[in-house]
């Protein structure tokens, strides 16, 4: 199943590139909607326990340890099903524009999806960097290609800022490949044994040399210098994927293979690294409110509400790590729906800034209906998806220390104050010249965004069903520290 | 050595087609001499036999490094049929370029160090030709020039160096003189130190490391691009493995005497290539440069750990061969249309061609050290050696330097994608296009299949 779920997209994407047919995008599509449904199968096969599930285990290249060692516990599949699930809705939103060389396009995506899936479902620490490497190539050629202007530059900083901090990483993984006993493995379970026994020293600098790499990813402050810029110079389809699903390897990284593999660095620098990360809170959103380009707006507010995953994740509460996968899979939901959102504005108006709109409620009722929906999820409000993940991040926060659990629910606030100010000066007031010809939703459209609205309130109102897939998961990993507290619901 | 009897025997009948009037079919039976010669090593590997009175020994090192060279070579007579087509003298061409061939086949096996100034000759002189083969062109005839003179110094150093070693162990078969060394420890006069000192110089000279490296990059911009991408990749091979078989082979116990040495050249190499190859604005000179950084890699891994990084030297080896020569058919198609070849040239040619501009970017990144590719796994490997033997702050220099690539080798990537095309459209033949698609399924079937490759040489 899970070697179906990595290597169907990349099957199809081949297939995309030498067939080159005309309707590549109906291909992508109908691809990517039989990986969901695999993926829906794999979610009725699951057993509901820690076990990783749908495992294979191919030895690769013995002399270096590697073996294609993949599977699917609980953690794993709920980001599966972020990234099965988001992928159709953005070949779909994709379908409104031409692209030149659409096979390219299509197939880079679906390579991009496998390299996720990949990276998400593998248990072996030398595979999981390849993944996480080739998940790079495929998003910087579509940004590359298909990019706006002063792509060349911006795009070259994304590269080697991420190769740069993933190349830290892997620096640590081979430190602990070799104190794996006998002749060595990157099997997970030996590298999670190798970095327990580590002394505390080293585990430090293995903290920090992963942590570096799962930051720039994320981005965490200060490692988000390359992030604005990059989401706006991609095409949308392009930061669709980098902030829906690219951004949580980052997360995923801390909460696979960085809390279960150093204990002792994170209980030594996890302060540290919450510190940044609450900093990145309150900074993301402070950006975000001065921010007059949309784009600009939701990556700024992107690093705030990934901040608060990190720090979350962070405390080692299985409240902050539940937390986390919900909320992980809000922020993937609510952000993929709010940029598809702002390019239909932008695309109607030919703008990307707010000046000079408004209005746009009068005339496009349905939209704004939507946005309104997604917007307040993103802000958090109860009974949408957001508010879970953020409430169960905030009080595992604020359990781990009540200045900073008060300094990051600063983001409900601040989150509200740029994301209302945004709806009230786009959406409401007078029309405009601008404005007085937008057109509502279309058939595409609707498509896209309904299914969003209803993920949003069901994840919001009844999220009991995904805390227990990855509840299991996430205890097991906890289980190396003593302080475990009471299970979560 | 049945691979080596058959190459020279073809190096011979490519010299005598021009008498008997057999121009027209000779690339096609140079290259099923090839596949041939590719076969008999297959079928002698696992063997060990030594021949010519134990002056060439044919090992598992010597079959794989063969192999390598022979399939290299044929590829590039593949890639290189224009080179022959369009001009004259074909016979002679192709006879020096199997002559070539053979000097590589004969540096890989050697046991006796005449054998290796042998090979060594052999392979230069033949160059020295083919370096100057565009003759109307000034360039050409100066890389011809410069690499003559160069390489004759070299040849010195390393006739030198031969001859104190001989002085002090009075042999010149490897086995006898590593026998010697280990019997008479502490007994060797000092010019003995002398003479592996200039030999290390010769060789360095000709695996083109820093600072012995100034000769290269206008070599390999000046010659014909064909000889260009054959230098890169037969010739350094060769290079590489004479180095490996006589400094691993015979002087590992006196590794104290210029370890030191070797270590500054590996840190100038990673360094200085790397870095220089920014500033380039000519894709043949940013390759030139980046083949030297290569050998940086390939020497980091020696210094870690001199008689057990064959298998990852190798694998390093048929990675950049593969990727090099990819690279290189395409600089020549775009060549072939624009004389000339700075990066310029190549905007916007994933317009253009997306076939050249996709299998430049495999190389490219192959080249760079971008996982999953070929390229990654040999840098990996090397880096393995290094942090296994203590090397770390080597391996982090490795890795920044290997960033610095990824920026030069980029510049050429976002041209290809990012910038508008400019000049003549580009439509390579068909052959060339089936050698890229080739090529460039071998880049990433060596990363599935890079056990096999690594385990072709086992320690020794």
């Amino acid at each position: 199943m899970t070697v179906f779920l990595i290597f169907f997209p990349l099957a199809v994407s081949l297939v995309l590139f030498l067939v080159k047919p005309l309707q590549a995008r109906v291909w992508a599509l109908i691809a990517s909607l039989i990986e969901m449904i695999a993926s829906f199968i794999a979610v009725s096969q699951f057993v509901s326990n820690e076990a990783v599930q749908f495992s294979v285990n191919i030895p690769w290249i013995k002399s270096l340890g590697l073996n294609f060692a993949v599977g699917m516990d609980g953690i794993t599949l709920l980001l599966v099903l972020l990234t099965t699930v988001l992928v159709p809705g953005i070949i779909l939103s994709s379908f409104r524009r031409q692209y030149s060389k659409p096979a390219t396009f299509y197939g880079l995506i679906l390579m991009m999806q496998m390299a996720l899936v990949g990276v998400f479902a593998a248990q072996d620490g030398l595979l999981f960097y390849l993944f996480w490497e080739m998940a790079l190539i495929p998003i910087y050629f579509i940004c590359l290609i298909w990019g706006g202007t002063d792509r060349g530059r911006i795009t070259l900083k994304f590269f080697i800022y991420t190769l740069a901090g993933s190349l830290f990483m892997l620096i640590g993984l081979v430190y602990l490949y070799y104190q794996t006993p006998g002749s060595h493995t990157f099997a997970m379970e030996a590298l999670y044994d190798a970095g327990h026994s580590l002394p505390a020293g080293e585990q430090g600098l293995i903290f920090w040399a992963m942590f570096i790499a799962f930051a720039v990813k994320m981005p965490v402050f200060p490692f988000h210098t390359w992030q604005p810029d990059t989401y706006t110079v991609a095409p949308t389809e392009g930061t669709m994927l980098l902030s829906g699903i690219m951004l949580k390897m980052g997360i995923y990284g801390v909460i696979r293979w960085l809390i279960p593999v150093v204990p002792e660095g994170v209980a030594a620098w996890g302060f540290t690294a919450i510190v940044i990360s609450v900093i990145g809170i309150v900074y993301g959103s402070c950006i975000a409110i001065v921010q007059k380009d949309f784009k600009r707006l939701i990556a700024y507010s992107s690093i705030a509400h990934v901040g608060l995953i990190a720090a979350g994740a962070l405390t080692l509460n299985p409240l902050g790590i539940q937390g986390a996968m919900i909320q992980m899979l809000s922020h993937g939901i609510v952000v993929f729906g709010l940029f598809f959102i702002i390019d239909i504005v932008s695309q109607r108006t030919n703008t990307t800034t707010l000046a000079g709109l408004g209005g746009i409620r009068n005339v496009a009722p349905k939209l704004a209906t939507v946005f309104m929906i997604v917007m307040l999820g993103s802000v958090a409000l109860p009974l949408t998806s957001g508010f879970i993940g953020e409430f169960l991040l905030i009080n595992a926060i604020f359990q781990y220390q009540h200045i900073l659990g008060a300094v990051a629910g600063l983001t409900i606030i601040l989150g509200a104050v740029y994301m209302l100010k945004t709806f009230q000066k786009s959406m409401s007031g007078e029309v405009n010249r601008t404005t007085e010809q937008f057109a509502d939703l279309s058939g595409i459209e609707k498509w896209v965004l309904y299914p969003v609205v209803i993920l949003i309130l069901l994840i919001g109102i009844y999220p009991a069903p995904l805390l227990e897939i990855s509840e299991p998961a996430v205890m097991n990993l906890l289980k190396i520290y003593s302080n475990l507290s009471a299970s979560v619901k | 050595m049945n691979a080596l009897l058959v190459i020279c025997g073809l190096g011979i009948f490519a010299l005598v087609a021009e008498i008997i009037n057999f121009k027209k079919w000779l690339p096609g039976v140079v290259m099923l001499g090839l596949i041939a010669a590719g076969i008999t090593v297959a079928f002698d590997f696992g063997t060990s036999v030594m021949h010519f009175s134990e002056m060439l020994l044919f090992d598992n090192f010597s079959h794989a490094f063969t192999g390598l060279i022979v399939i290299t070579a044929l590829f590039w007579f593949w890639l290189a049929q224009d080179y022959f087509r369009l001009q004259p003298h074909i016979t002679d061409r192709s006879a020096l370029i199997l002559f070539t061939v053979a000097g590589a086949v004969i540096m890989a096996s050697f046991n006796n160090m005449a054998m290796l100034f042998l090979g060594l000759e052999i392979l230069s002189i033949s160059l020295y030709v083919l370096a100057g083969s565009r003759k109307e062109s000034l360039f050409s005839t100066e890389a011809a020039f410069k690499y003559f003179l160069m390489g004759s110094f070299a040849t010195g150093f390393l006739l030198m160096g031969i001859a104190l070693v001989y002085g002090a162990t009075g042999s010149f078969h490897l086995t006898e003189i590593a026998s010697f060394i280990s019997t008479h420890d502490g007994q060797l006069p000092s010019f003995f130190y002398a003479g592996v000192l200039l030999m290390l110089v010769a060789l360095v000279f000709k695996i083109s490391a820093v600072p012995f490296h100034f000769w290269a990059p206008d070599v390999y911009e000046g010659s014909p691009t064909t000889i260009t991408a054959f230098m890169s990749t037969v010739v350094k091979i060769a290079a590489i493995a004479a180095f490996y078989r006589i400094f691993a082979f015979c002087f590992t116990s006196v590794q104290g005497t210029y370890i030191t040495i070797l270590e500054i050249i590996t840190v100038l190499t990673l360094i200085i290539a790397n870095v220089t190859a920014v500033y380039q604005n000519n894709v043949k000179r940013i390759l030139a440069y980046s083949s030297i950084g290569h050998v940086g890699y390939i020497l980091l891994a020696f210094i870690a750990n001199d008689v057990g990084s064959a298998g990852t030297i190798f694998f390093y080896l048929s990675a950049y061969a593969a990727a090099s020569l990819t690279a290189f058919a395409v600089v020549h198609s775009v060549e072939s249309v624009n004389r000339t070849t700075t990066v310029e040239y190549f905007n916007g040619l994933f317009k253009k061609n997306p076939l050249l501009a996709v299998a430049m970017t495999f190389a490219l990144l192959s080249l760079a050290g971008i996982p999953p590719l070929a390229g990654f796994f040999g840098k990996y490997m090397v880096f393995a050696v290094a942090i296994e033997n203590g090397f770390t702050k080597m391996v982090i220099l490795g890795i920044l330097t290997s960033l610095v690539g990824v920026y030069y080798y980029f510049k050429i990537i976002i041209a290809m994608y990012f910038a508008e095309p400019e000049g003549a459209p580009l439509e390579p033949t068909t052959s060339i296009r089936i050698l890229l698609i080739v090529l460039t399924a071998l880049g990433l079937g060596m990363s599935v299949f890079a056990d096999f490759l690594v385990s072709l040489i086992p320690a020794h």
